[in-house]
């Protein structure tokens, strides 16, 4: 895409965030929903489908484009971006990367209008970041599937019309292989759902557990080859992590701006509490941190463009940037004082939404593992 | 139904604006520029004509050349042309010079109804409309807070303080809208991508037949002798309530000429 043809993109996303979601943040909050005409905007604009293939109805960003909007989505709420962040995210990029010609073609361009949301199940209460214990499994019966076990933490669940599921098709292999993944129609008979995840912050973004109790899949459910699974879901992760990134940066640029704003003119002793070097410093290190981060995700991106790196780079911009949005937040709060704390105020609740962003897409931990490990390996260490 | 939309960039009204204290005229560079807030409106209503019955929307604009960013935008909503009058000599025409432009590229086009938002943000002079009315012989109708198109009939409710007119008026005819006519869309990203391959137009003052040394600043019929910012906001008045606070505030109310 140009950069004109972009600019001019990125400021509709822009507009639409502070003019439609910004005013109804704390709505979202309070009623923990999207609320139906905005679902209907945001499909109107074309964001369901931002990062899709433009052939099948999506614009195609790279992630240098990517990160740009997801700093524009990440100055309002988490829940924005969630309702259309997995058919963009991990899984439509599954289906985008690794399905037939035939998948592409049924659910892409349904799922880049916004007609279909699809979520994608791989975590499990005993396999995140490692699948090691991944307990579900796939197993042939005639020319298809049938498939059982249990999610947990799905984005989007009760709101999925397909999930893009991984299972164990190959009960003899451990860890990472002979793990399949497989698009469930969300109706199928088998498939269901526990009730709404009650979290700590980001209302508004659902997720729950989803039970899969002997779903029979056709032979054509299966995506990409039999017993991949995981490594595709490596690859699509790794550009999820990056896109978090700069979610983070996008809320961080939020919370600085709502501190500067506040500290200007707000008055202790007759004086805005700006005047105090005590708060000045609280949002130099905010921005200092902020815009570190920034320049970090956009150097990443382009080396994950140019696949230069595109794994230990994304890692390192999702661990510096969610945990800088978290000391952001927490700088915010301080700032704010006592409003701070009240729950009308938006640092409180970008607080606590902040939270999940150090846990999810592979915790801090987990990122310093693949860190780590990519740097070893790189060197010559032996994997085990 | 060949519908014309009458599009302005402004800086953006929600900013610090200020005029260039070289010529007093509208400082542009250094500004925000966007499409009149109101003139989307008018967009907004042109499509949805469209949308309706069929034919055709082009957008006008007299401006420099970056005022393709905002026909941009009008095209990336949806309008399928546009026509862009810019010359140098412009710079600093009142709106009777600016209607004499507008009124003569209107003449080369096609047109069934013209709409434009009901005032620009920059000049907020609000005489367009009724200009271009004088000038090409057609009917007005100022205001719109809704609009209708029967036939060869175009019908209008026309905002007042106190409710609405309802008008009407034969085509061709040029309406102006408020913002409470309806609901703006936002460019949808396949709109965007389309906008840079829809035609724009470039006329200069020669192509309308126009002498330059009747319009821009030196033979404008008004302009800006002098301009000074907004005052600062005061420090505010702060009374203490010793059983009398409902008074004072009425007293203070009332020194303002607020009740």
């Amino acid at each position: 895409m140009d950069a004109d043809d972009f600019e001019q993109i990125r400021k509709a996303v822009r507009q639409l965030v502070r003019e439609e979601v910004i005013p109804r943040e704390e709505e979202i909050d309070l009623d923990d929903r999207i609320p139906e005409e905005l679902r209907g905007a945001i499909a109107d604009m074309g964001l369901f489908g931002y990062a899709l293939p433009e052939e099948y109805g999506g614009l195609g960003v790279n992630m240098k484009e990517d990160v740009e909007l997801a700093f524009e989505f990440g100055y309002t709420t988490p829940a924005f971006r969630s309702l259309f962040g997995t058919n963009n995210g991990i899984a439509g990029q599954v289906i985008a990367k690794f399905g037939s010609e035939e998948q592409k073609q049924r659910y892409l361009p349904r799922l880049a209008a916004g007609e279909l949301i699809g979520s994608f199940a791989l975590t499990e209460a005993e396999a995140g970041s490692d699948p090691a214990g991944l307990r579900t499994t796939a197993r042939r019966d005639g020319d298809g599937w049938v498939i059982s076990g249990s999610k947990r933490y799905i984005t989007n669940a009760p709101l999925a019309d397909l999930f893009v599921v991984f299972a164990r098709s190959d009960p003899e292999e451990r860890g990472g292989r002979g793990i399949s993944s497989f698009v469930v129609d969300a109706k199928a008979p088998g498939v269901s759902l526990g009730a709404k995840d009650k979290k700590m912050g980001q209302s508004g973004a659902w997720t729950s557990e989803v039970f899969f109790d002997e779903v029979r899949v056709p032979a054509d459910a299966l995506v990409g080859e039999e017993g991949r699974g995981y490594s595709k879901a490596l690859t699509v992760l790794s550009r999820g992590r990056l896109h978090i990134a700069a979610m983070c940066v996008g809320m961080a640029q939020r919370v600085l701006d709502e501190s500067v704003a506040y500290a200007a003119t707000a008055k202790q002793g007759g004086a805005p509490i700006g005047r105090f070097q005590l708060v000045q410093a609280l949002i130099a290190d905010m921005h200092t941190e902020l815009v570190a981060g920034r320049a970090l995700v956009r150097d990443v991106a382009a080396r994950y463009d140019s696949g230069e790196d595109t794994s230990v780079g994304p890692s390192a911009a999702k661990l510096f940037c969610s945990e800088m949005v978290g000391r952001a937040t927490d700088r915010a709060v301080q700032v704010h004082g006592g409003l701070g704390y009240l729950r009308t105020t938006p640092v409180e609740r970008f607080y606590r939404d902040a939270r999940l962003y150090r846990l999810y897409e592979g915790t801090s931990e987990v990122q310093r593992v693949i860190i780590g490990g990519g740097l070893l390996r790189a060197a010559g260490m032996p994997r085990s | 139904m060949n519908i014309v939309v009458l599009v302005k960039q402004v800086p953006d009204s929600g900013t610090q604006r200020s005029l260039d204290p070289s010529d007093n005229t509208v400082a542009r560079a250094g500004a925000d520029n966007v499409v009149n807030e109101i003139d989307e409106y008018a967009i907004e209503e042109a499509l949805t004509v469209k949308e309706a019955q069929g034919g055709e929307v082009t957008v006008l604009t007299v401006g420099p050349a970056s005022a393709t960013d905002a026909i941009r935008k009008a095209l990336s909503m949806g309008a399928d042309k546009a026509v862009h009058v810019v010359d140098d000599a412009i710079h600093g025409s009142c709106a009777i010079q600016t209607s004499a432009i507008l009124a003569a590229a209107l003449q080369q086009m096609e047109y069934d109804l013209v709409l434009t938002g009901a005032t620009s943000t920059d000049g907020q002079v609000a005489v367009m409309p009724a200009l271009l009315a004088e000038r090409l012989g057609i009917p007005q109708v100022s205001g719109a807070q809704k609009l209708t198109v029967e036939g060869s009939t175009v019908k209008v409710n026309r905002q007042t303080d106190g409710g609405y007119w309802a008008l009407e008026a034969p085509l061709p005819a040029i309406v102006s809208t408020w913002d409470t006519i309806n609901e703006p869309r936002y460019p949808s990203f396949k709109g965007i991508m389309a906008a840079k391959k829809k035609p724009v137009e470039t006329k200069s003052l020669a192509d309308l037949g126009i002498d330059p040394s009747t319009v821009g600043l030196a033979s404008a019929t008004s302009s800006v002798l002098d301009f000074a910012g907004r005052p600062p906001k005061g420090e505010g008045v702060k009374v203490n309530d010793e059983g009398d606070g409902a008074q004072k505030f009425v007293e203070y109310l009332a020194s303002q000429k607020i009740v």
